[in-house]
């Protein structure tokens, strides 16, 4: 290291965080899942259990102390109580990020004898009828008696529920579901337009009416149940006029692993064409974190455009979202055009001012995964 | 609220631990994490569920003799961690 890169050293951040997308297995089959939609293509490419856990090891020494085990479902894999095991003697805060399925209360009991810090279940929607029709499985009760157990055994209670424009009106019902469930924390998480949520994004998204009822209702529900429950509400980005900074700014916070091994600065990141996607099995975490071309690309402000380059609020949003630029643009180096002074705006807008179901929604599922491959719709 | 009696822990599931790569004590919780400044980690580190907020203004005292107010600067502390939720009382 000398000269240039050497000062360029000094100016990257430790990682904090790791995502440990352990597969894309998953007995859901959820329309707005951020899962890539040619997912299928790596079913059969898992990494192992050894090879997560140098994974986790490297990680830790760069810097990261936050553990997220996601899939897909991660309880799919049997050596989830493993990783988990080894991922708390390394001194990470380990999260299980599942939809509920393939978890048993003796499971949720081991996997607390293991050090297990945190479940979040996710709900599809409050009524059965709708949340087994959204996740594509008769899911509703197991999650139920899923949420108990987490609750019994002292984990603190976080659900999420995916808010779209078939569950969004039902806001308050899955608020008084979430509190009879004794959840700690509730995330109401709009759903965000990646993966089949990008595909299905003119059947998901919620209208402005609908937006402004649902954050009404929260705000109400938080103002009579302050303390109990904390409740956040995430609003979907194609309604904000600023962009939200990408995993926190691109290779500042964030590593995610793919269940085949590959890293990413965020665990879309695929999408954008034209880089080697580098891999666990041939650089180390510390050089991919350091020197790939795909972590440093897009670090701090050199790679913008205009309206980013000369604006003043660049540091604080980072130029937003390389993804999304890309998926509504075409170009990755653009303002995430979210952002009211981008130019290109007026594509998101369009799609917000869509009401309606347009299409029948595609489900997540290795059938639709092949055909979105075949019919070349995929965004990777 | 809170008084000289009181006894405070760290939230159950919350998790405080020094950090090498950060020089610091940091707060772990559901997908989250606060860096701690010096003052604000000896404090929290006492939080253990049986020390109550006098016993823990007494041993501050004893080890930084030299800053003055440190009783309310304890205090205010503490209020904004309970607001944050990062500590409750068992009580």
């Amino acid at each position: 290291m000398n000269g240039d890169n050497a000062a360029n050293d000094q100016q990257v951040a430790i990682p904090r965080w790791l995502l440990a997308e352990l597969t894309y297995r998953c007995p859901q089959q959820c329309p707005y899942c951020s899962n890539p939609t040619d997912y299928v293509n790596q079913l059969d490419s898992e990494l192992s259990t050894d090879e997560w856990k140098r994974v986790l090891t490297e990680a830790r020494q760069l810097g990261a102390v936050q553990l997220g085990f996601s899939g897909g479902e991660p309880c799919v894999r049997q050596d989830l109580e493993q990783l988990v095991a080894y991922g708390r003697q390394l001194g990470y805060y380990t999260n299980l990020i599942t939809s509920g399925m393939g978890l048993s209360e003796q499971r949720i009991i081991a996997l607390k004898a293991r050090g297990l810090d945190h479940i979040q279940i996710s709900f599809e929607a409050s009524s059965e009828q709708l949340n087994n029709r959204l996740g594509g499985c008769d899911s509703f009760q197991h999650k139920i008696a899923m949420a108990r157990a987490v609750k019994a055994n002292g984990y603190p209670m976080v659900l999420n529920i995916v808010l779209h424009r078939h569950n969004i009106d039902d806001i308050e019902a899955i608020l008084h579901f979430a509190k009879s469930l004794e959840a700690d924390f509730v995330e109401l998480a709009n759903t965000q337009y990646y993966g089949w949520a990008f595909t299905n994004r003119d059947n998901l998204i919620p209208s402005q009416r609908q937006l402004a009822n649902a954050e009404a209702v929260t705000d109400r529900f938080r103002a009579q149940h302050a303390g109990k429950m904390k409740v956040y509400f995430v609003v979907p980005d194609y309604y904000e006029d600023r962009p939200k900074r990408c995993a926190n700014g691109w290779g500042t916070t964030f590593i995610a692993v793919t269940p085949s091994g590959e890293v990413l600065p965020c665990q879309n990141a695929k999408v954008i064409p034209g880089f080697d996607i580098p891999h666990v099995s041939q650089h180390s975490l510390e050089w991919i974190w350091r020197e790939s071309m795909l972590f440093n690309h897009y670090r701090g402000t050199d790679w913008m455009q205009e309206p980013c380059r000369s604006c003043d609020e660049k540091w604080q949003d980072l130029g937003g979202c390389r993804c999304q630029a890309f998926l509504l643009t075409g170009d990755a180096s653009a303002t995430d055009p979210v952002c009211a002074k981008s130019t290109r705006r007026s594509t998101v807008i369009r799609l917000v001012d869509e009401e309606g179901p347009q299409t029948p929604l595609v489900f997540r599922n290795s059938q639709n995964s092949r055909a979105l491959i075949k019919n070349g719709r995929e965004f990777k | 609220m809170i008084d000289a009696t009181t006894i405070l822990r760290i939230r159950p599931g919350f998790r405080l631990q020094w950090e090498d790569a950060q020089q610091a004590h940091i707060l772990l919780y559901p997908e989250g994490m606060v860096k701690l400044n010096p003052s604000a980690a000896a404090i929290l580190l006492r939080c253990d569920g049986l020390r109550s907020i006098d016993d823990i203004v007494v041993e501050l005292k004893t080890e930084f003799p030299d800053v003055s107010d440190l009783a309310n600067d304890v205090y205010e502390f503490l209020a904004v961690a309970i607001e944050k939720g990062w500590v409750d009382s068992e009580r």
